[in-house]
């Protein structure tokens, strides 16, 4: 195939891209909602495209952009979380009132960039993949006029995101030095006259950069602040699907051009993993605001996707293929009931969610499976995912691993029963009446809560499909 | 003679007193050109190992310049969101930035 036809998925989301940004402009102030509308529809015809792309592994541009079933499992990925998101943010994005072209367009830039990120093959592209994400996440972080928090949060997005960038960047030069090449595919070859210092340097380097992306302790300490001042539908988008790029690019980065010092990087990935399971999973439990405590659970939840890198198997890659994939679903489903309470109330506090059962019993169900996902409760498919990266680790000799992260899968289970407890045992306020939600939100939750449910009862064709994508991806 | 390993010193001097800025500075635009020194310190890697290494090549000029390019469009976003929040709060020191829990 030429690589026209080989790159239509990005051209089609680029153009969606731009598309989004002309309409805005030009279509009237009062009809601009349909923009929503005509974002969703885009993404579905973008997604429904990827189809057809499941089994090609190709490379293009000498090596600069891989597109392989790996990529584009994490594209149906993004593409699905781009969907559900501009789905559940119509009302969101209606009650801000303006700039409702530009904001979809950035959530399809973003999605773009994780897509690049993804499929990324040169360090050149995976640094412009990143750039385009984070940039993007910066404006729409900040989306909010008049909002102090909002504007808070796009500042502090901006500066600890550049300065991470800049930290991954120099990693990257110096893996360029020592190997004398950008090519993800060729970095081995150029890398194998054992560990030299720069080559450590830069692997650190590196692996602190990416820390900061995907928020693991001790570089976490940007995404509570920037989850809870960004717009609820942009935090979703950030928690669930700039997350899995980042480890989409860090999985191939480490596996495929630095194997020459898994040695070292496993235990400095191992200690990330077990110091970001604990610290998020302990930190979340005196969290008020919903938005925080899902938060720190989702720094966590990157300390259990750690795991599988830990691991270093094609097993390893399979469970983050399929725990990226669920807790995507189970995220966005916890999200979009907190967008649509945010909607109704205007509040994001865990003690307004008092006697939520009563008061929406589809929005109090969502989020009670959402949460018993993420904490990994059997029969949702949260439990058959961490069982999958449980026992990726088990079978390399992790054993106390596995222990620490199921000892915390328990003690997640306590502060997501705090926010249980408080939707089905509290008393509606005086004055509440049941909660009419759109279809769009419904939709949504529905959506989430299927996918949740179906892959916990019967994994297995996801689970087939992430280990055949994993043992393709996979060198040995 | 200039060697490889005078523009690696170079290279790492710049990028330290860029982190330290951008770690130590209260100014948001302070912080922002902090960053600008340690991406500079990269292009510095870049060239010199392009330049010694593989003088026949020009990936790491080619990456430097999609560097700078980069850097641009992130410090235009960077400035604009200081400015943003200039004027709800009449300030650009980040102390003051406590509104959530930092």
């Amino acid at each position: 195939m030429s690589a026209v036809s080989l790159l239509t998925i990005e051209i089609a989301t680029a153009i969606l891209a731009i598309g989004l940004l002309v309409i805005g402009l030009i279509v009237p102030k009062d009809q601009r909602q349909g923009i929503g509308y005509l974002a969703t529809f885009g993404l579905i015809i973008v997604f429904a495209l990827t189809l057809l792309y499941t089994n090609v592994q190709e490379t293009v541009f000498n090596g600069m952009y891989i597109i392989d079933p790996y990529s584009t499992f994490f594209k149906q990925l993004f593409l699905a979380a781009a969907i559900l998101v501009s789905v559940s943010s119509f009302d969101y994005v209606k009650r801000l009132g303006y700039n409702q072209g530009e904001f979809y367009s950035l959530m399809v830039f973003a999605t773009l960039g994780m897509m690049m990120l993804a499929s990324a093959g040169d360090l050149i592209s995976l640094y412009l993949g990143l750039e385009l994400m984070t940039i993007t996440f910066f404006v729409l972080t900040a989306y909010r006029k008049n909002d102090f928090k909002s504007s808070e949060a796009g500042i502090k997005y901006v500066i600890l995101g550049a300065m991470s960038s800049a930290i991954l960047l120099y990693g990257l030069s110096l893996i360029y030095g020592v190997s004398g090449t950008t090519v993800i595919g060729e970095i081995a070859k150029g890398l194998n006259q054992g560990a030299q210092p720069l080559e450590l340097l830069g692997m650190i380097f590196i692996l602190v950069g990416f820390g900061f992306k995907v928020s693991a302790a001790p570089f976490h300490m940007w995404s509570p602040d920037i989850y809870e001042g960004a717009p609820t539908p942009v935090t979703a988008f950030l928690a669930v699907a700039s997350k899995a790029a980042g480890f989409a690019a860090l999985v191939r980065l480490l596996v495929i051009a630095l194997p020459s010092l898994q040695s070292s990087w496993v235990v400095i990935v191992m200690v990330l993993s077990a110091l970001t399971v604990i610290f998020g999973n302990f930190v979340a439990i005196p969290q008020t605001n919903i938005k925080r405590l899902l938060a720190y659970s989702s720094i966590a939840q990157a300390g259990y996707l750690l795991f599988g890198l830990v691991a270093y198997s094609a097993l390893g890659v399979a469970a983050i293929l399929f725990h990226s994939l669920l807790y995507v679903f189970a995220n966005l489903g916890a999200f979009t009931v907190v967008i649509a309470f945010y909607n109704k109330t205007g509040s994001d506090e865990i003690k307004d969610y008092t006697g939520l059962a009563r008061r929406s019993p589809l929005m109090a169900a969502v989020m009670l499976l959402s949460l018993l996902s993420l904490a990994g409760i059997p029969p949702l498919a949260g439990f058959v995912s961490k069982f999958y990266l449980f026992t990726a680790i088990i079978d390399q000799g992790y054993i106390w691993l596995a222990f620490l992260g199921i000892g915390m899968s328990m003690v997640s289970v306590y502060y997501y029963l705090i926010v249980i407890k408080v939707m089905y045992m509290g008393e509606p306020p005086e004055d509440s009446e049941p909660m009419k939600l759109p279809v769009s939100i419904q939709a949504t939750l529905y959506a989430t809560m299927l996918v949740s449910l179906f892959f916990g009862i019967y994994p297995a064709p996801l689970t087939d499909l992430a280990l055949s994508v994993a043992k393709a991806f996979f060198p040995f | 003679m200039i060697t490889l390993y005078h523009y690696l010193i170079l290279g790492g001097f710049l990028f330290c007193i860029g982190l330290y800025g951008a770690l130590a500075k209260r100014s948001a635009v302070a912080v922002l050109m902090g960053i600008e020194l340690m991406l500079n310190a990269v292009n510095i890697n870049l060239l010199a190992f392009n330049r010694f290494l593989n003088p026949g090549d020009v990936t790491g000029h080619v990456f430097a310049i999609f560097v700078i390019v980069v850097a641009a469009a992130e410090v235009a976003v960077g400035l604009a969101l200081v400015i943003n929040i200039y004027r709800d709060r009449m300030t650009t020191q980040l102390d003051d930035f406590d509104w959530l829990k930092w």
